[in-house]
């Protein structure tokens, strides 16, 4: 058997790309509420590179340099976009029933990719040796200390929460993002809920391209 | 019950899916470049015209410059073992004076002492020792301290707690100001360990404990400070604490974990503010990880998944198609693709 040839033929399968990138998309999907996934992914990306930037120059580089400080300006902006674009994307999905049709696993990896972004937020948050950063792991220590889970997720360890912020949750968020957007794409949009009053034919008429975007 | 129409029934392909609905054109690449082109053009802007909080960090030197009396008191409590730190419970202590449980749910106390802090070895007796070998009269105020009974260090500690909460105590240049007493060589340790907060030298003792060179975890540093004035004092004036959405907050007029909203309301409300008010935290986790759970679940859950039908959001949401659809049409019209 050969593994190459058979993970091809799976993934061609699995994967075509006419539904990966697709060049045709229901009417319905022209609504400004879609773009609200996409600002998400795009402040994800900005989240990377300027964290990558950050990194690059040390933990402490951003306190004593004007350029490290807008590089983190850059970090914390891309940052408060991707939780508002989130945020306002998972209820707009919610109050679209996105879930309808087979999408479950669409919402689920959705919701967790929201879910696993607060830590990742976190572990950054009291990774910026500041006030801040002192502040928030003394206040945060008590609720994890709560659940028992201080000794395994110490807050006031930089090393540790440095180390979940810049590789480990990343990592668990791209996956669950790339999944999210494999699950959008190969079950494609939900149809919109059905009409109050059902229209005098039985379907839409047929309707020409409305122009490129 | 489950409607299959609502989460299992799964549609081949998106193509076959769509069939009956107006298609268009569609540039996903095109889109993904100007969104994210659109987005750095923000972020760079907010970026200049707002920057980004940076209130630099609290030192052991700042909080015992701040405050040197409030210092020696709190030294003082570590080495006596009245500091709460000291009965604190899992993950640091034995204690149990902030341990939380609900009946017999006790995950604190299961998970043990991870993280082992002895405040009176590690917060002064330690840092003591190694000023204390280039210092001789303090090595002998340690070899005293440290040849007497616990019923003598009692004494000793006890007199000296009284003698600084009197009102004309105080650090002057350094040197404690008390009433003359029985304290023993604890006096001699606490003038010692005040001066090494005063310059600076106790922020290096406590970082390189255990003999380490590098030093990337902080528990026993941040522990320290915890109780000073000066972080109680700033946490305050920029709204921090827990009683004023302290979680949600940022330091300066940015925002903060505005997404954490739910979480910090909870510490605001009853019963986490009174019956609760002993196990809040664990109440408080416990609460979010319900509610984290029945938002993922909200495709199985009746009633919930309902939700979007009834207040019909997305009229609004999917309003140019709504208008298509419904709008009557001259019988004969032909039909979708």
């Amino acid at each position: 058997m050969n593994w190459t040839l058979r993970t091809r033929r799976t993934l061609t399968k699995r994967f075509p790309a006419d539904q990966l990138l697709p060049d045709r998309l229901p009417a319905y999907v022209r609504s400004s509420v879609y773009l609200l996934g996409m600002i998400t992914v795009a402040a994800l990306a900005l989240l990377f590179l300027s964290g990558i930037i950050l990194i690059l120059g040390g933990i402490q580089w951003w306190h004593t340099s004007s350029t490290g400080h807008f590089f983190n300006s850059l970090h914390f902006w891309s940052m408060q976009i991707f939780f508002l674009s989130m945020v306002l994307h998972l209820w707009a999905q919610f109050f679209m029933g996105a879930w309808r049709d087979g999408r479950a696993w669409t919402w689920v990896t959705g919701v967790l990719a929201f879910l696993v972004s607060i830590p990742a937020a976190f572990t950054g948050y009291v990774s910026q040796t500041n006030f801040d950063a002192q502040w928030i792991a003394l206040s945060a220590k008590d609720a994890f200390n709560s659940a028992g889970l201080g000794g395994v997720f110490n807050v006031l360890n930089l090393g540790q929460m440095l180390g979940l912020h810049i590789l480990f949750f990343p990592l668990i968020v791209s996956l669950l993002v790339g999944g999210h957007l494999l699950q959008v794409r190969m079950r494609g949009v939900v149809h919109p809920y059905p009409p109050d009053e059902p229209p005098v034919v039985a379907r839409p008429r047929p309707e020409r391209a409305e122009g490129g975007q | 019950m489950m409607e299959p129409s609502q989460t299992t029934r799964e549609e081949p392909r998106p193509q076959t899916y769509y069939r009956g609905y107006p298609m268009i054109e569609s540039d996903l690449i095109k889109e993904i470049f100007f969104t994210t082109l659109a987005v750095l053009v923000l972020v760079v802007a907010l970026a200049l015209v707002f920057s980004s909080p940076d209130e630099g960090g609290v030192t052991i030197q700042r909080t015992a410059q701040d405050d040197p009396l409030a210092f020696a008191q709190s030294t003082l409590s570590y080495l006596d073992g009245s500091a709460d730190l000291t009965s604190y419970g899992p993950p640091y202590t034995n204690g149990t004076g902030a341990v939380q449980s609900i009946g017999f749910f006790s995950p604190q106390t299961w998970a043990g002492v991870a993280l082992p802090v002895d405040p009176a070895r590690d917060f002064v007796l330690h840092p003591l020792q190694v000023a204390a070998q280039v210092n001789a009269p303090l090595a002998s105020a340690l070899t005293l301290y440290e040849g007497a009974s616990a019923a003598q260090h009692q004494t000793w500690t006890s007199n000296l707690t009284q003698a600084l909460a009197a009102p004309d105590a105080g650090v002057v240049n350094g040197a404690i100001q008390v009433a003359p007493g029985d304290y023993g060589p604890v006096l001699t340790m606490l003038t010692a360990e005040t001066n090494l907060g005063l310059s600076g030298a106790l922020d290096g003792l406590l970082g390189a404990d255990e003999g380490k060179f590098f030093q990337v975890d902080y528990t026993h540093v941040l522990l320290f400070v915890s109780t000073s004035e000066t972080m109680d004092t700033l946490a305050t004036n920029f709204n921090l604490q827990g009683n004023q959405w302290g979680v949600m907050n940022e330091t300066g007029n940015w925002p903060g974990q505005a997404w954490l909203w739910l979480y910090t309301s909870l510490y605001q409300v009853p019963p986490f503010t009174g019956s609760w008010a002993a196990f809040a935290d664990l109440a408080a986790v416990l609460t979010m990880g319900a509610l984290s759970l029945i938002l993922l679940l909200v495709p199985w859950l009746p009633g919930l998944r309902n939700i979007p039908r009834l207040v019909r959001v997305y009229r609004l949401i999917w309003r140019a198609h709504y208008r298509r659809v419904e709008t009557p049409r001259a019988p004969g019209a032909s039909s979708a693709q």
